[in-house]
């Protein structure tokens, strides 16, 4: 009994001492600064309800909530977008800076950014972006022709420890493979981007977040500390960041969308641990979280007070056969055909994913431009894919290696119980898979040498670009980076690099809707799902959109 | 005292270099290559090339060894990876938020812990004796990690009593000076601020003490059995002293040597029960430090983290060893 009377104790000391505090401290200063949230709190907790609390509850508490707080799991590493590859940044930058390009609400379908209009040569070499008139950054500065080219300029001259552009142009200036040849400022609002050889998803890594145009001005003065003081034209700008606390940014009161953002504050804090984040948001400490844990998912929907929003996937995770081996699976296609037939999708989604997921039928999600719906997948059926091993002479089944993935991934949250249930699906049609796995980093370079026969993995794109999916996954160029399954298919090769070279987008699309089918036929993966992360919020938080790249300026959110 | 003190100073170099070949090997003890566990699946052969020099990776590993510890010598705890900031210029305000939450958490156990013990003893065998002893029994068999979530659900999301994460309400500005907030809002006068820290201490601080506070009970249950047997006691009871006294006094200042021993260990494992405690409360301390950099494969950080968290331990140990001469007259050190 003593603890539980020594917690009392200590509780019935902490109530008093309130007490005591709302009666002597009477003062202005904890009207500024000590917000609604807060005095809502200290009304419960004080029984005696010190009159002060009650004014500031009643006048603003309910009607005009306008500080949205945002948990999740990590930090932001950086708040220059350029410097890192990391989501959590780029959640927190996507509302200071903006980039000439955006994508759609929930695609990644392009629409105009800072840049209004855009103009492509014939030979896909010459680009040309009219620009947005009378946007200010944040501090004061204009927004011109010469901040953009100074943003390149800035990139482009950087190297690989720095800023990781490289990744979307291939190189820096002066390397052979770079694409940027030269950005000049043609008027004051008008851009000229030339390049070295045409590169098809050139305008969609323009609309990528890191690529969020900086105030010149500011970057000369902050030069490395520029990351702790971002500056930009975007919806909201900075104020504050306690490392591994919170990033506080304040509405940007001169915005050149007329009406927008309708917050006036957005606080992003860190709460690790995905139950202890669910329960601060029952609490009402914060209003919105991501990372939700699948299976809470029931009980936020049962909640009035809450509501669920699903992220479109932009990822997909396959189990791949590795071509270049001596296996049954990578000399016979019927063989893959019929190991397809044997998987049970939905059945390993309502399992795995708290049916957060959807079964996946080719390379790349639907939210990506060029997806191919008329794909049909391989139906779950196993008296076909015996006839299939049948007909490819394997009748009395053989045996391989499956190896799974040691760590959780967004697409593969457990890698070994996913491998378990494909263990048991091909026992039923007399195939035998071994399962194995390895640490993560063994599991990663084995899987680049081509050491499984088969194995688990998956994707999550960067730029909402068919070419990210496919050519980056399965072309015959990408063997020894991340084509794993070392599949390669001049047919395909040729198809894709015909996509890569031209810029209509909607040929493109065609074309990219070929390249599945090919895929599909052939068989290389087993496409699993494409997981649909959530985000929970309170009920009155409105105009909140998942993207699917994982990052989305908040502008349009407010309370109802 | 003074020659013993400098003697068990010289005795920490030994064991600072053990641990410093133990932190520098967690690079090698795990499984994979470093720099590609880094780059995951984005990770270009020039890219891991890149990673390994800048982690030193490319060098003989004595030479690795003696740069990492040249380097400890003049104060450089390394950069990390993920902020590339060099560690010793950001690990401050971490180490502040643990000091403090350890503060107020050995600061309960204590308390409670050995109130609780000395009246199981004083009450040998009674309800209350049972009782308490249960309670310290499941105490110490609690996993932190549900215990925390626990008092979550039942005190914020429930009952609405208190916060469940965070160091202070997340849209109130504190100004850090010392970065021990307690101390900081008792500094700038601000009552409602110092409350508000105050309440956002109180769950945190009961999870990381409840381990701790259940062993001192234990501890302190039984060394004062031992204590309240002995023969000066039953003098002292004969002679009619208030039996309040004869506990509170003259027992406890005898049976006090081993519950200091156990709060002395167990304020350094607080270090490290930190790192759960810290997760789930989203204390920005240096458990959650040293968790991010594991999931980040920030190596020079979880080094130095693991480190400094070591000198502490060890140090507080020092201090507890010292202490019992101060405590106990009998005890000399010659």
């Amino acid at each position: 009994m003593s603890k539980r009377f020594g917690l009392l104790a200590l509780l019935f000391m902490l109530l008093l001492s309130v007490a005591l505090i709302g009666c002597s401290d009477n003062s202005d200063e904890e009207q500024e600064d000590t917000p609604k949230e807060n005095t809502e709190d200290q009304a419960e907790d004080t029984n005696e309800g010190t009159n002060e609390d009650k004014n500031t509850d009643t006048s603003e508490d309910t009607s005009t909530k306008d500080t949205l707080i945002y948990a999740r799991g990590g930090d932001s590493t950086a708040l220059d977008p350029i410097t890192t590859t990391e989501g959590e940044t780029f959640r927190v930058t996507e509302n200071i800076f903006e980039t000439l390009l955006n994508y759609e609400d929930t695609n990644t379908q392009l629409v105009p950014g800072l840049a209004k209009e855009w103009t492509v040569s014939d030979d896909g070499l010459t680009y040309t972006f009219t620009l947005e008139e009378g946007v200010k950054f944040h501090d004061g500065t204009d927004f011109n022709a010469d901040a953009v080219v100074f943003n390149f300029e800035r990139w482009m001259n950087g190297d690989s420890e720095q800023f990781p552009y490289y990744t979307m142009f291939g190189g820096f200036k002066g390397d052979e493979g770079h694409v940027i040849k030269e950005v000049k400022a043609v008027d004051e609002f008008t851009v000229e981007f030339t390049l070295n050889r045409p590169q098809a998803p050139f305008l969609k890594n323009l609309a990528m977040t890191p690529f969020g145009i900086a105030s010149p001005d500011a970057v000369d003065k902050h030069g490395d500390k520029f990351t702790e003081n971002p500056v930009g034209t975007g919806p909201f700008q900075f104020t504050e960041w306690k490392r591994n606390e919170r990033i506080v940014l304040e509405k940007n009161e001169n915005y050149w969308k007329e009406g927008l953002p309708k917050l006036n504050k957005v606080i992003y804090t860190v709460i690790p641990e995905n139950s202890a984040r669910l329960n601060a948001l029952m609490t009402g400490e914060v209003d919105l979280i991501d990372g939700v844990n699948p299976s809470d998912v029931e009980r936020i929907e049962s909640d009035e007070n809450l509501q669920i929003m699903e992220r479109p996937s932009m990822n997909v995770g396959y189990m791949a056969f590795t071509m270049n081996r001596d296996t049954p699976m990578a000399t016979e296609q019927k063989v893959r055909q019929a190991l397809s037939h044997a998987v049970p999708k939905e059945q390993i989604i309502e399992a795995f994913y708290g049916g957060l997921a959807e079964p996946a039928k080719t390379v790349m999600p639907p939210s990506i431009e060029g997806y191919n719906d008329d794909i049909e997948d391989y139906e779950y059926d196993v008296e076909k894919a015996k006839s299939l091993l049948a007909e490819a002479g394997y009748e009395d089944g053989f045996e391989f290696n499956l190896w799974y993935m040691p760590v959780p991934r967004p697409y593969i949250p457990e890698g070994q119980k996913i491998a378990e249930v494909l263990q048991q699906s091909f026992a039923e049609i007399g195939v035998t898979a071994n399962l194995q796995t390895a640490d993560w980093g063994t599991y990663l370079e084995k899987a680049s040498k081509g050491d499984f026969d088969a194995f688990l993995l998956g994707w999550t794109g960067d730029n909402g670009d068919p070419d990210n999916f496919i050519y980056t996954l399965l072309d015959k160029d990408s063997i020894g980076s991340n084509n794993y399954a070392y599949y390669s298919n001049d047919e395909l090769h040729e198809v894709l690099i015909e996509a890569q070279t031209i810029t209509d987008q909607d040929k493109r699309n065609e074309l990219y809707k070929q390249a599945q089918e090919m895929v599909h036929a052939d068989a290389p993966w087993i496409p699993l799902v494409h997981s649909t992360p959530v985000v929970a919020a309170k009920k009155e938080v409105t105009g909140y959109i998942p993207h699917p790249t994982g990052s989305e300026a908040v502008t349009n959110v407010e309370f109802k | 005292m003074f020659a013993y003190t400098i003697r068990r100073l010289f005795m920490l170099i030994p064991v600072l270099i053990g641990m410093s070949i133990l932190v520098f090997s967690i690079i090698y003890l795990i499984p994979g290559n470093p720099a590609q566990i880094i780059l995951g699946q984005r990770a270009t052969v020039e890219a891991i090339a890149q990673v390994e020099q800048q982690l030193g990776l490319d060098q003989p590993w004595y030479i690795q060894y003696f740069d990492y510890v040249g380097g400890l010598l003049q104060g450089d705890l390394g950069t990390s990876i993920k902020t590339k900031v060099p560690i010793s210029n950001e690990i401050y305000p971490y180490l502040a938020a643990t000091i403090e939450l350890t503060v107020v958490a050995i600061i309960i156990a204590i308390v409670i812990g050995v109130n609780a013990g000395i009246v199981s003893a004083w009450l040998h065998n009674s309800w209350f004796d049972y009782i308490a002893m249960i309670f310290a029994l499941i105490g110490v068999s609690m996993p932190i990690f549900w215990l925390g979530l626990m008092e979550q659900y039942i005190f914020s999301v429930q009952l609405e009593w208190l916060p469940s994460t965070g160091r202070y309400d997340a849209s109130t500005v504190i100004t850090p000076i010392t970065h021990l907030y307690l101390v900081d809002t008792l500094l700038q006068g601000n009552m409602a601020h110092f409350w508000d820290v105050s309440k956002h201490l109180i769950l945190p601080g009961l999870a990381l003490a409840t381990i701790p506070m259940a062993i001192i009970a234990r501890i302190t249950r039984s060394s004062m059995l031992e204590v309240m047997r002995s023969d000066f006691i039953r003098t002292a009871r004969a002679k009619g002293l208030n039996s309040f006294w004869v506990v509170y006094k003259h027992s406890l200042k005898n049976a006090v040597i081993p519950v200091l021993t156990v709060i002395g260990l167990q304020t350094g494992l607080l270090l490290g029960g930190a790192i759960l405690t810290e997760t789930i409360f989203g204390w920005p301390g240096i458990g959650r430090y040293i968790y991010d950099a594991i999931n980040y494969r920030d190596y020079p950080v979880i080094q130095s983290g693991i480190l400094l968290v070591a000198t502490i331990f060890v140090m507080i140990n020092l201090i507890v060893d010292l202490l019992y001469a101060a405590i106990d007259p009998r005890i000399t050190y010659n």
